[in-house]
């Protein structure tokens, strides 16, 4: 044979891929083997790291609603009243050839009049006025995409024209919700930290537990002279294995969540409106979920093995 | 290990002490020649066990100079120590054998350490189980097994891997003297192919049955003259 050219054993890198395809395989059967510590295990891991991903997703989807209805923004513009029709209406024309105007409605006085007339129950009351008090009206949708900044400086734009009588535009509330988002942003990431931390301490725990119980086996292997790093990647594994299946659950629960919430809340924004649905995490936050459970494991069990295998003789 | 005409155990003036229990072995000159077989005897407690632990590296002497296949062991950097055990085969009184692994599993596992590949791996075993007369119980538990057995199995494991030293602490401590005669005989027989075997033990009965040097040890010392066999 080919690969025996260098006597009974295969060359370095295959030794190395055989030596970890063969922990890697070892640490599943050992957690395949004993189902329930394997299952309370990675089911406190799941729900560990399932709280900043759910949170991450509320955040996604809390944005998603205020983006929605930053695009709803209007910009309402009060004409003063020596501001012809025509003049109004060449006004709204050169609005809406504008890159941050979406779209422009014009209200005439006579149009404010006659529609306040009809729906404000006051038409008697506003027949006897000796004059129309209601100015000309331009309502301005901003361009979809625009943000909190971009509105902002269409209103003073709109604020700076002669014509311009008064401007009104809430966006106090979208401001809010902005700087309660980037809030919950930042103590998502403080809250995943804290969690990621609790996930280093729970997978150290297990794998603590693991190398106590096959104490005597590790002192065996020593004793024949297996090195250190053959006896840490089976339990480095067995990290791995339990952050991966941890983040796959949290995965798990997280969409189990979101499928249970989806209609109440379709039904919500229907009430008002809106067509918004719940979108869940997303290929790069589930990548992140999955890698960060791994990583986590990996890194949680090789401090515990570390640690553990100092302690059991022989050196 | 270095091959050749150096010794295969030479020791000059080696002390050991335990914190708290004062020296278990007081300047030991000792040298066993490659292909020697040779027992440690005495009492319980004269340091036997601990001489075999400081020649299977699994404690480092305070003084002297101990050299084992021309590795100089007081000096052996502790990220060679896994290499240097590879090397020698080691037999336990307590047989130390894995109960929730197969008999051909517990004497693969040298073998797995080193890399080899698994056709060479089953062949090795098979052989080694064979040469202990036990390729029937392969597939047994050690547990399932006699003591005689699993000793047998022990052996088998640390003579797996072709070692050049084979170190044995007790290897009949639990045996009747019917199976300690038949693990002996099958020390000799590997000493015979070339292994250099040293063993401690304290039946002496048996020892004197057998054509070896005898390194009779007495409160850490040696009690008398021990000259290399010719």
């Amino acid at each position: 044979m080919s690969g025996r050219r260098g006597g009974d054993r295969p060359p370095a890198h295959r030794r190395w891929l055989s030596a970890h395809g063969r922990a890697c395989f070892e640490a599943l059967g050992r957690l395949w083997r004993q189902p329930l510590a394997s299952l309370l295990s990675t089911a406190v891991l799941g729900i560990t790291l399932a709280l900043p991903t759910a949170l991450h997703v509320l955040i996604s989807n809390l944005g998603a609603v205020g983006s929605d209805w930053q695009h709803g923004a209007r910009i309402t513009v009060f004409v003063r009243d020596d501001v012809a029709d025509a003049a109004l209406g060449e006004w709204a024309a050169a609005l809406r050839s504008r890159p941050d105007v979406h779209r422009v409605e014009t209200l005439t006085r006579a149009q404010a009049l006659a529609e306040f007339k009809a729906y404000s129950g006051l038409g008697e009351a506003v027949a006897m006025l000796p004059d129309n008090p209601l100015p000309a009206t331009l309502i301005v949708t901003p361009a979809t995409g625009l943000g909190t900044a971009g509105v902002e400086d269409l209103r003073l734009a709109l604020e700076k024209q002669e014509a311009t009588e008064e401007v009104l535009l809430d966006m106090q509330w979208l401001e809010r919700l902005s700087a309660l988002l980037r809030l919950l942003e930042q103590t998502v990431g403080l809250f995943a930290l804290t969690l990621a931390a609790a996930v280093l301490v729970i997978v150290g725990n297990t794998i603590r537990l693991d190398v106590a119980a096959r104490r005597e086996e590790i002192e065996v292997m020593k004793l024949i002279g297996a090195p250190d790093r053959f006896i840490q990647r089976p339990f480095l594994y067995s990290g791995f294995w339990h952050g991966l299946i941890g983040g796959l659950l949290a995965l798990v629960l997280v969409g189990v969540a979101l499928l249970l919430l989806q209609t109440p809340v379709e039904r919500l924004a229907s009430s008002y409106g809106s067509d918004f649905t719940l979108t869940g995490p997303g290929a790069p936050a589930v990548l992140a979920v999955l890698l960060g459970g791994c990583t986590l494991g990996l890194l949680g069990a090789w401090g515990a093995v570390l640690r553990q295998l100092r302690t059991v003789e022989p050196a | 290990m270095v091959a050749g005409a150096q010794p295969m155990i030479h020791m000059e003036q080696l002390c050991h002490s335990y914190p708290g229990s004062g020296e278990v072995l007081s300047h030991i000159d000792f040298t066993l020649q490659r292909g020697e077989m040779a027992f440690l005897t005495g009492p319980s407690g004269a340091g036997k066990s601990t001489l075999l632990k400081l020649i299977a590296c699994l404690d480092r002497a305070d003084q002297g100079q101990l050299l084992v296949g021309g590795v100089n062991l007081r000096t052996l950097p502790r990220r060679r120590v896994a290499a240097f055990r590879q090397r020698i085969g080691i037999v336990f009184q307590s047989f130390s054998l894995l109960s929730d692994r197969r008999v051909f599993d517990n004497v693969a596992m040298p073998l797995v350490i080193r890399g080899l590949y698994p056709g060479d791996i089953a062949r090795r075993v098979r052989a080694a189980l064979d040469a202990v007369d036990l390729l029937r119980a392969e597939r047994a538990f050690p547990l399932t097994l006699s003591g005689g057995e699993q000793q047998r199995v022990a052996i088998a494991r640390a003579i797996v891997a072709k070692p050049e030293l084979l170190l044995a602490d007790e290897p009949t401590g639990n045996l009747d003297p019917a199976l300690s005669a038949e693990i002996m005989h099958l020390f000799r027989r590997f000493n015979e192919v070339g292994v250099s075997v040293l063993i401690a033990s304290h039946q002496l009965d048996l020892v004197r049955r057998m054509p070896c040097r005898e390194i009779a040890l007495e409160q850490g010392r040696i009690a008398a003259p021990a000259p290399a066999s010719p």
